[in-house]
Parts: structure tokens; sequence; C-alpha cells
């Protein structure tokens, strides 16, 4: 809404009806001026920016979804008799919950289908979403200016893990009671407030008849909206940094180089919006998820093998079930001034997804105050040109999968014939050794891909030509990069240790030595990348292998 | 009344109370077992059966399990497991064994269905045991919601709520129970093959062994409404899956977006 509208201004009246309308809507609401600001919005293309995307098209799909499943679904643990179409459930006693989630199966047209599109959606929701933080911390985006979007990602991502355990138990099959009987008992594990807690949150003792309403309360309405005002406010923020882009030549700090927003990249993200939900939709058709009628109605007593929940809840399992009863003679749960203290089941529970998630959500300050680095970066890092970052990660993904394997152990034993007994030993020992083996591990191959950058940025590419010299030499033919080729592999930064500084009064505390030791271990194993100097020095060698070339090439058109 | 209390401090009043005791206890028992044994051996084998079977223990089985059935340091004795036993070992193929190991493996049965029987017949004479059931009992006509709910009851723990089997400790484990036939997982409830416990007739009665055939014969009927199954192993196969499969297709649909223009 530029323009002001005097009277004696010709005033711009559109040819046609719709043209009126359009600019009737827009003088009101100035829509051109938004569509010109984000149709112009540059963003740049690589597969592994669209993670997010495909994140934020499984919660559409998840919210179209659920509102179906609304429709039919009763929250109610009432007791009733089956009386829908599946016999082998015929008149047995459930809850109108269990219940309404069969009908939903059976007896709704297309019920059992959406079901599935939910919980393929909800499955495939926080993979993205994990999938999506791993390409952020593993590329370095994380950095200034993004922290703050880094953490709203963090409670996203620890959102939708909430939404999606939610949603596991409303069913009431068996299935599902088992996994709240074990949230049930870590939060009994608890000092002091764990059994009140517990009482507070299931309306009484275990199960009660209140936790299925209250759970489907969060599910549909809490952590929802609290999504979507994560969502709102990452996109924001995604807008105002602008989105971040792989080293090349002509990318800075400074721009952004990619394509608008309009028309090809809004045409390419609306498209894959439903490949996705195409995707979720080919899945929900053929494969069963959470077939509950397997499962059957709640019922304290019995507890079915693999019983496992979803895979994003696994590395808790898996955690609880390497934990021992016992180390050596001492019983990890404890009588303390006559108050049971369950550490097998407390520590398990809460210290590893604890340590995962504080880091997760410090690590930006953690490697900001170590590298004292306070520039803005719009310029990712290759995951091989910032080694220990990626070994760190690295270390802590392992750990996570040791855990996450765990709460398959019975899984990994009947089918491939091994021992219960012996998956839990080396994955408990894994538990400890199998980060440190990564670190080191991935560190070493960083490095390694570095040497070999720096070796083809030098000397070329070989090409398995051997060629023999006049006076008898052999020697390889190395093909000279092209230049484009070659910025990707000299054009990145690669920080010497910082040595510790004397802060105002002129003295070296012992956090800034603290912080000096973090620094050389960050960054004491470093390749340099090659400079302009030694591409020159380099490249005169190179001359020599083109002449020799040239030399060949003329005497075989000989 | 006042007869019993004035002769309650009759020097011989504790030794009739005890004895009164004893034969409660004692006639609660004898009914009890009686319960368990009511099934015992009625099939009846001729002379020849178990003839034939003696020949065909002492030539296959008596290494392990000793002469007579009486057992060796190799192989528990056999007195007394009944004809069901010998039916579900021998005719599933776990015995005899390939291996040693934690448990026998099942594989393509070793002996055609006259030796099994006459196998049966040896080992049902050596001693009474549980019998090889009627037909009554397998006609996959029961009901199949209360057998629903005693499969989850009693079995699900190790066998898995849909009946995929399970892990058990040091390398033991319950196996899948579709294609196994209702006979055999009558003669396993009976007489606690490998590592699974004897549910006896005073724990599931035969109209719930019944039930329950029924209901495991109705799941794998029906199949899976919702498409392939995954194995039916629950989550971590649907984990698996959207990682691999899901993610996979979906990352291979982002690079061919991003492709034309890098």
């Amino acid at each position: 809404m530029s323009s002001t509208t005097t009277p004696d201004a010709p005033v711009f009246v559109a040819k046609t009806t719709g043209g009126r309308i359009t600019d009737f809507v827009d003088q009101r609401v100035g829509g051109s001026g938004i569509l010109r600001e984000f149709g112009r919005k540059v963003f740049p293309d690589h597969w592994s920016f669209m993670f997010g995307e495909v994140a934020l098209y499984s919660f559409v799909i998840l919210l179209l979804s659920g509102t179906f499943l609304t429709f039919f679904f009763d929250p109610s643990m009432a007791e009733t008799h089956y009386a829908g179409s599946y016999t082998p459930l015929k008149n047995v006693e459930m809850s109108v919950a269990y219940s309404s989630s069969l009908n939903i199966s059976f007896d709704v047209r297309g019920g059992l289908f959406m079901r599935q599109v939910h919980h393929w959606a909800a499955l495939l929701f926080v993979a993205s979403v994990s999938v999506h933080m791993l390409r952020v911390f593993f590329t370095g985006a994380f950095r200034k200016p993004r922290e703050l979007n880094w953490v709203v990602g963090s409670v996203l991502l620890i959102l939708s893990m909430a939404a999606g355990f939610t949603g596991y138990s409303l069913p009431d099959d068996l299935l599902s009671g088992n996994g709240l009987r074990i949230i049930d008992g870590v939060i009994k594990s608890i000092p002091v407030i764990g059994t009140y807690t517990s009482f507070f949150l299931f309306g009484g003792e275990f199960p009660g008849t209140m936790i299925i309403s209250r759970l489907y309360m969060l599910h549909i309405l809490l952590v929802p909206a609290l999504i979507l005002l994560m969502i709102v406010m990452h996109l924001f923020m995604v807008v105002v940094h602008k989105h971040t882009q792989y080293p090349g030549p002509g990318r800075n700090d400074g721009n952004v180089v990619g394509y608008p927003l309009g028309p090809v990249y809004a045409a390419k993200a609306g498209g894959f919006f439903f490949i996705v939900f195409g995707v979720v939709a080919i899945m929900a058709a053929f494969f069963t998820i959470n077939p509950i009628w397997n499962y059957g109605p709640y019922d304290p007593s019995p507890v079915s093998a693999g019983t496992q929940p979803d895979w994003y809840i696994g590395f808790v399992d898996g955690a609880l079930r390497l934990m021992p009863g016992t180390i050596g003679d001492w019983k990890v749960e404890q009588i303390w001034f006559g108050h049971m203290f369950t550490f097998n089941v407390l520590l398990p529970a809460l210290v590893p997804a604890g340590i995962l998630f504080t880091v997760m959500f410090a690590y930006p300050w953690i490697e900001r105050w170590i590298t004292k680095d306070n520039r803005e970066h719009h310029v990712l890092d290759r995951p091989r040109n910032a080694p220990t970052r990626t070994a760190i990660g690295m270390a802590g993904f392992v750990w996570y999968c040791v855990m996450w394997a765990a709460a398959g152990s019975d899984l990994i034993a009947t089918h491939f014939h091994v021992a219960l007994n012996d998956v839990t030993y080396w994955l408990r020992a894994l538990f400890f050794i199998g980060p440190v083996i990564a670190f080191i591990v991935t560190k070493r191959v960083a490095l390694a891909l570095q040497r070999k950058d720096r070796e083809i940025a030098l000397h070329g590419r070989e090409t398995g030509r051997i060629v023999r010299l006049p006076h008898g030499e052999f020697i390889e033919v190395h093909a000279p990069l092209d230049e484009y080729k070659r910025y990707k592999l000299v054009g990145f930064e690669s920080p010497a240790p910082l040595p510790a500084v004397p802060n105002e009064h002129g003295v070296v505390d012992r956090k800034e030595k603290r912080r000096a030791k973090l620094s050389r271990w960050f960054f004491e194993d470093r390749v340099a990348p090659a400079t302009p100097a030694e591409l020159e020095a380099a490249h005169g060698h190179h001359g020599a292998h083109e002449a020799i070339e040239t030399a060949e090439s003329k005497s075989l058109s000989h | 009344m006042k007869a019993l209390s004035q002769k309650r401090r009759h020097p011989l009043a504790a030794i009739a109370l005890l004895l009164m005791g004893l034969l409660v206890t004692g006639g609660l028992y004898a009914v009890a077992t009686t319960v368990n044994q009511a099934k015992a051996d009625t099939t009846t084998y001729s002379a020849s059966d178990v003839e034939e079977g003696g020949k065909l223990f002492a030539a296959n089985c008596a290494t392990c399990h000793g002469m007579g059935a009486s057992g060796s340091q190799a192989g528990p004795s056999l007195v007394g497991v009944g004809a069901a036993a010998v039916d579900f070992q021998v005719g599933t193929g776990r015995m005899p064994m390939q291996m040693n190991g934690p448990q026998a493996y099942k594989k393509p049965a070793q002996f055609n269905e006259e030796q099994t029987k006459q196998l049966a017949a040896y080992v049902a004479s050596l001693g009474p045991g549980p019998a090889i059931p009627e037909a009554g009992v397998l006609d996959e006509k029961g009901d199949a919601a209360n057998g629903g709910e005693l499969f989850r009851t009693n079995c699900a723990m190790c066998h898995n709520a849909a009946a995929a089997g399970g892990a058990l400790t040091r390398g033991k484990f319950a196996p899948a129970l579709a294609g196994v036939s209702g006979q055999h997982i009558y003669e396993a409830m009976v007489t606690g093959p490998q590592n699974m416990p004897v549910f006896s007739d005073a724990n599931i009665s035969p109209e719930g062994k019944r039930d329950i055939i029924t209901y495991l014969k109705q799941i794998e009927a029906n199949g899976s409404p919702g498409g392939a199954d995954l194995g039916a192993l629950g989550p971590v196969s649907e984990g698996l899956f959207v990682w691999i499969a899901g993610l996979g297709v979906i990352i291979a649909f982002t690079i061919w977006l991003t492709s034309r223009t890098s």
C-alpha cells in the first residue's frame, strides 16, 4: 500500500472482474507487498536442506488425519463389551477408548487407513525432525546467529516425542498400557515426590480411570498448539536469518545463492508436500502399523513379549534394559532412612536422556566459548572440515544408537540366534566404549578426508594413466581440477588452537586455562587448507605434467 | 454346642483336630491331583506298536535317554512323560536333537506318522503320562475371544501377543506359533516342552485349551487386516521400516528435486 490516492490522481481500475476483486483485497490487506517480499526470498538448493520441510509436511498430515480420528475416538476408560466386527475380540470386556479405536479400524469407512496414515506420519515426523537436527549439527548451522533457533528446534524435538508418546497411549491396548506402566514405574522411582506425582497424574493408583482422557487433551490440544507455536517461531527466525548455504564459489557470509521462493521454489515445495503425503499414504495402505487388535485390551496383569515403545522413546527403554539390578554385590536398589530408592530405574530412565538433551541445548554455547568465535556464519562447514565437532556428534549418535539397539535386544537375540544375555553384555560394554571409539574413528576419518582434499587440490585427481618419460621414468598423470571444484576443497576455515588470554586484570584465570586446554583439544590436530602460495607452487609442478600430456598427445596424433 | 465346648480341653482334642486337618488337606490334594490326571492315557496301543517303538527307541533315542528310557547324563528319563510329549517332540522334528544347545530347534520330522505313533506307544507303556489329545478339543470351534484372553494372560509374555515368538534368557526362545498344528499346540501345553511350563488341566481346562487353539487358528486365518504385518514384531520393525524405507524413499525424492540445479 505504497500509493496514496488523491482525488485528482488517475485511479487504477483493473480490466477483469478477477483483477478488480484482487485489487480490492490487495488495497485492504497489502498482499502484494508481502508476496513481493516473500517471493523474492532466496533459498539455496540442496537435498539435505529438505528434512525440515519433510517434518513440516508430516505435521500437516498429522493434523489432517488426526482431525479425522477425533471424529470417532472416545477417550473414556469406562468399561464396555466389544460388539464390533472383529470376532476374536467379540464380547471381550474392554475400555470405551479401546473399543472405539477398534471401531475406527474395522467399522469406520477408511478408518484403518487414516489410523495408519496418522501413525506412520508420526514416526516420519520425529524421524525427519531428528535427521534435520543431525544435518544442522554436523554442518555447523547452529552457529551465530542461529543459536536460539537451534534451541527452538530442540524444543520441537522434545515436543514431537511428547506428541508421539501421548498418542501411543491413547488406544488403551495392551502394548500402550505396558508403555504407560513403565512411565508410571519411572515416575514412582523419583525419590520423595514420585508416588505423589504418579497419583496426581493417573488420578489415583495406576491405571485409574482418568489417564486416557488426560493424555487425549494433551495430545490433541496442548502439545500440537505448542508445536505450532514453535514452528511459527522457527520459520520466523529462518526468514530473519535467511537460509545457510554450503561453501562454493561466490558464496559467502554476506549473501545467499539459490532460487527465489516464487515461482520455482514454491512450486517445488508445494509439490514436495504431495510427494511426502503420497509416500505416507502408500505406507499406510500396504503396511500395518500398531495392529491394536493383536494386543487386546489393557489389563495390568499380562505383559507381551516384544513390548517396545515407538522408535523415538526406544533409547530410554533401551537404557532401562541395559541397567543391571546389582553391581557386584551392591544392590542398585537401596533402602535409606526407611525409604526405597530405586536407582536401577531412576538412573537409566533420566540420566542418559538428561545428558543428551543438556548437551544438545548447550552445544552452540559450548563451542562458542571454546572457539571465542563471535562472528556470524551463513556458510556451512563440511563435516570433515570441523573434525572435532563431527567426532563429538558421532560419539553422541553412537551412544544414542547403542541404547536404541538395546530396546530391541530381544529381537536381536531371536533373529540372529544369539543369547539375550550376551546381547545385553555387549551393549553394556558399548554403552561406555562405543562413543569413545566413535570419537577417535570419526576424527581420524575426517582428518584423512581433509588430507585427501588437500592432496587433490594441490596435485589434481589421479587418472590411473601411467606415462613413461623419454628417460625411462614412469609417472601417473594427474588431471588438474577446475577452479569451482578446487574452491570447494580449499575454501574453508581451519582455526588454530587459541591460547589462553589474560583478562582485563592481566590474569589468566582458571576458567580461561580450561578453555585454552579445550581449544587445543579441539584444534590441535588440523589440516590447513592449501594456501594460494602452495597452490601456485603445485601449479608449477602441474605445468610440467601438462607439458608431458601435450607432448604425449602430440606424439599420439602423429 | 455345649457338649463340644466342654470337650475342647479333652487330652485327645489336639490329636483329633490334627487328624481332621490332615484328612481335609490330604483329601483336597487327592481331588486336585486326580483333576490333573483325569486325562491320563486313555488311548490304546497294540502290543506290536509298543514292541516296534521299543526297537526304534533303542536304535535312535537310547544314546541320550538311556536303555529303557531311564535317562542318562545326556538326556532326561522319559518314564511318565506320556505319548503327548513324544508326539510333540518327534512330530515337530525337535527330537532326535540336531545338536546340543540351549534349546532344540524345529526341523523336518525324522520319523513318519507310523513310527512316531510306535515311539509314543513305547514311551506311554513305561508309565502314565499325558495322552495325545482327542479330536474334540482340536476342532477349532471353541470361543476365540476367551482363547485370546487366556493366551494374553498365560502365553503372550513369551510367545508375543500376536504369537510371533520372543526371546528368553541365554539363547532360549519361545517360537512363533503360526503354522503349528492344533495337536502340537495342545501337546505343548500339557507337556511343557523345552523351556515351556506345563499348563495342566487344572490350570487351563481342556475347554480353555480348545479356545486358545481356536484363537490362534483364527488370527492366523484372518491374516493382517492392515497390510503387510512386518513380522508382527511391534514398534521395532515399524521403526526400522520408517527409517529405511520411508525416509529412504523421501531422501531419493529430495535428491531428485534438487538435482537439476546444483
